[in-house]
């Protein structure tokens, strides 16, 4: 009876090992603004950390947290080496307007396209804001629905809390 | 016996820690609950059931190139503003993928869009109701250098069932610069597509077209911040099925889309056209309405986020419409006079939208008509809208978003209504959205909201009048919020429809989950999300949602 509990026990701790590993990027292609297909777990930043953000251009909340973010990209950058992946879910009534929006508001993160929301379907996605934070690894340590003023610091902590 | 255990317990450890990947498995969940009371001021009807719900669980499971996933959906009943047909519960959406060596093969359930969709898109846009996913087996292939391929071969969904017709389509796209190695500056990318739906003919009178053939091909050149895309689509003669001679239109259809960008840093511009005569594409050519449309034409303006904004929202018409869009990002440097110290951002849209001349392509025993290609002036205008976004941060505390704007909309025509009944309602709209952060975390944001409208004085009935709106939110980051917004029809020349449609929403987040209760009036009305519109009845009541993924 006992080796049985004890095997019980052991075959838990391997399913919960098995299944506690993190959460990695599916495998699913998406533009880049000229024209290339990208496949998104090429994503890769020197083992750093990495955010991805899904919004599109008629996303008031969406627009907000990456203009927010863009203020302070740079602090972030020097002090964490994180890079923002900003994923657009227009489809092609908006699509066009995704460059322009982009370049005129001085972005410097890397935008894809996901024009028929394979990835956001792929990634659980079902209302833009969704936040992601990537390990150096390139796992998904940690997801945030919605953007309320002042979430960009908690992001940041959790970022940071990736160097430690 | 003990031994079998134990041997079977070491090879599962083995395969566990040694074989490592056993997969992932991931999924995402929505709940959506109301309630209805009845209100006779806004026509707003209680429901029998007291309680709708529509819900989904989306399960994804993923190993190496392997992907399999399914979707419950319950609809217990669907709420008001769905089809009747979303009934009961279900798994509709179920499938299979694995690739190979740049071959992907998936079996079940699947969607995909050719080009920019004037033939074929199948999507799922779940606010709307919308969702035309295929069942049966899809192929996508890379062939070396920039080429693609994609084929399938499948049914389309309706509600918790498949439409008639059976599709067939094929999509190349060939990126030139890379197949053919070329060095020039210019990318050129060229895509064609051709899809097929077959139906068995019913009809007694007519010859209807069993299959019935669509095909497009597109154009994508980029250089440096320019990018022009254009795509023309032709679709053979497709009659409705009706015995009545007048109804049988065997005109075939056609659609282009064009659009020229060019951005830099601190600018941005777009301009668009696109045209489309007798362009739905059915998934059974026995019925109507949304759920049996197979191809996507975009709407032709900017989708807009503010209530009031999006009061008069455009609609395209597949069946025949012209329209002109123009957008112009600008953001004016910080240390100027106008740019103040963080730059001042503008969007400026315009859009303009009318019918064919003299109504789209028709062809029959009776009739032969073909639009001109190109005409403005004198043809009856369907939307318009002229407008300004500022957006401004002002200091460390404040930002505003300022917008105004003129729409046109030509009410008789976009709902169905008799010509002459409202006629063409012109609003001018202006909108401001301040926010202001009170310290780390705590952040207020009002929103006021005014709408003029302008009715002709021959429509025989009269329109609602003018409108403002008001609404403030209270945030406190990272978990929660409180709003509270009014809509008050106070310009309604019916004193008794002077009505202030109140609604109160509380959410909490936290990470990946989404909790939010809701309670208020809506008013009837054209619903728009992500560029597709649905009319939504006017509902009284308490709301609970969830989101949340895994």
């Amino acid at each position: 009876m006992k080796k049985i509990l004890f095997i019980v026990l052991a075959l838990s701790i391997n399913i919960s090992f098995i299944y506690s590993q993190e959460r990695s990027l599916p495998n699913i292609e998406v533009k880049t603004l000229d024209g290339n297909s990208f496949n998104i777990q090429e994503l890769e930043n020197n083992n750093n950390p990495i955010v991805i953000s899904f919004w599109a251009t008629w996303c008031k909340p969406c627009k907000k947290e990456l203009n927010n973010i863009a203020e302070v990209y740079e602090e972030w950058q020097e002090e964490t080496g994180v890079k923002i992946i900003a994923i657009s879910i227009d489809d092609t009534r908006s699509m066009s307007k995704v460059a322009p929006y982009v370049n005129s508001s001085d972005w410097e993160y890397e935008v894809y396209l996901d024009s028929n929301s394979d990835l956001k379907r792929a990634m659980g996605v079902s209302t833009v804001p969704h936040t992601f934070l990537l390990n150096g690894k390139g796992n998904i340590v940690w997801d945030h629905r919605g953007y309320i003023d002042g979430d960009e610091d908690e992001l940041y902590e959790k970022i940071e809390e990736l160097g430690k | 016996m003990k031994k079998n255990v134990i041997i079977l317990g070491l090879l599962f450890s083995y395969l566990f820690t040694n074989g490592q990947d056993l997969g992932e498995i991931h999924g995402d969940f929505n709940l959506n609950l109301q309630s209805y009371l009845e209100d006779a001021s806004i026509n707003a009807v209680a429901a029998d059931e007291v309680i709708r719900n529509n819900s989904y669980l989306n399960i994804l499971f993923t190993r190496n190139n392997f992907t399999a996933g399914v979707r419950y959906e319950s609809y217990l009943n669907a709420l008001l503003d769905y089809d009747d047909d979303f009934k009961g519960n279900g798994i509709p959406y179920r499938f299979a993928t694995y690739s190979t060596s740049g071959l992907e093969i998936t079996a079940g359930n699947f969607y995909e869009q050719f080009g920019s969709g004037l033939i074929f898109r199948s999507y799922e846009e779940k606010g709307l109701g919308i969702d035309n996913a295929m069942d049966g087996i899809r192929l996508k292939y890379k062939i070396g250098n920039g080429i693609n391929l994609k084929t399938f071969i499948a049914k389309s969904r309706t509600y918790f069932t498949y439409a008639d017709g059976i599709f067939r389509g094929i999509d190349a796209e060939i990126d030139l610069n890379q197949a053919m190695n070329l060095t020039s500056k210019t990318k050129y990318i060229l895509g064609g597509s051709f899809v097929s739906r077959y139906q068995q003919r019913s009809n007694p009178l007519f010859e209807l077209p069993q299959n019935v053939g669509l095909y497009a091909g597109r154009l994508n050149l980029i250089n440096g911040g320019w990018n022009y895309f254009g795509e023309y689509a032709y679709k053979i003669n497709d009659p409705l099925n009706s015995i009545q001679q007048e109804n049988v239109n065997y005109a075939s259809g056609s659609a282009f889309t064009s659009s020229l960008t060019y951005s830099k840093k601190g600018f941005g511009i777009t301009a668009e056209i696109h045209r489309a005569d007798n362009m739905l594409l059915l998934s059974d050519r026995d019925r109507i309405g949304k759920a049996y449309i197979l191809n996507y034409i975009p709407t032709l303006s900017k989708p807009h986020a503010y209530s009031l904004l999006a009061l008069y929202p455009c609609a395209t018409q597949a069946m025949g419409e012209l329209g002109f869009q123009l957008d112009i990002f600008y953001k004016i440097n910080k240390g100027t006079l106008l740019g103040g110290r963080y730059g001042t951002k503008l969007n400026f849209n315009v859009s303009r939208i009318n019918g064919l001349n003299s109504g789209n392509s028709f062809l029959n025993d009776n009739q032969d008509h073909t639009p001109i290609l190109i005409s403005v002036i004198d043809e009856e205008l369907y939307y318009s809208d002229i407008n300004l976004e500022i957006n401004k941060k002002l200091n460390k505390k404040v930002r505003y978003n300022l917008v105004v704007a003129n729409q046109t909309y030509n009410k008789d025509f976009l709902e169905g209504k008799t010509p002459g009944e409202y006629g063409v309602i012109n609003s001018t709209i202006g909108v401001l959205d301040i926010s202001y952060k009170i310290k780390k975390g705590h952040s207020i944001r009002m929103e006021l909201q005014t709408l003029m409208a302008k009715q002709l004085e021959t429509a025989s009935k009269k329109e609602e009048g003018d409108w403002v709106m008001g609404l403030a939110e209270y945030t406190i980051s990272p978990n929660w919020f409180f709003a509270v917004q009014d809509m008050y029809n106070y310009g309604n020349e019916d004193v008794s429809k002077q009505l202030h449609y109140i609604n109160l929403n509380v959410g909490f987040i936290k990470g990946a989950n989404r909790f939010e209760i809701g309670y208020g009036k809506k008013r009837e009305g054209i619903f728009c999300v992500g560029g597709v519109c649905k009319l939504v009845p006017s509902s009284n009541g308490l709301n609970f949602n969830i989101t949340s993924s895994f």
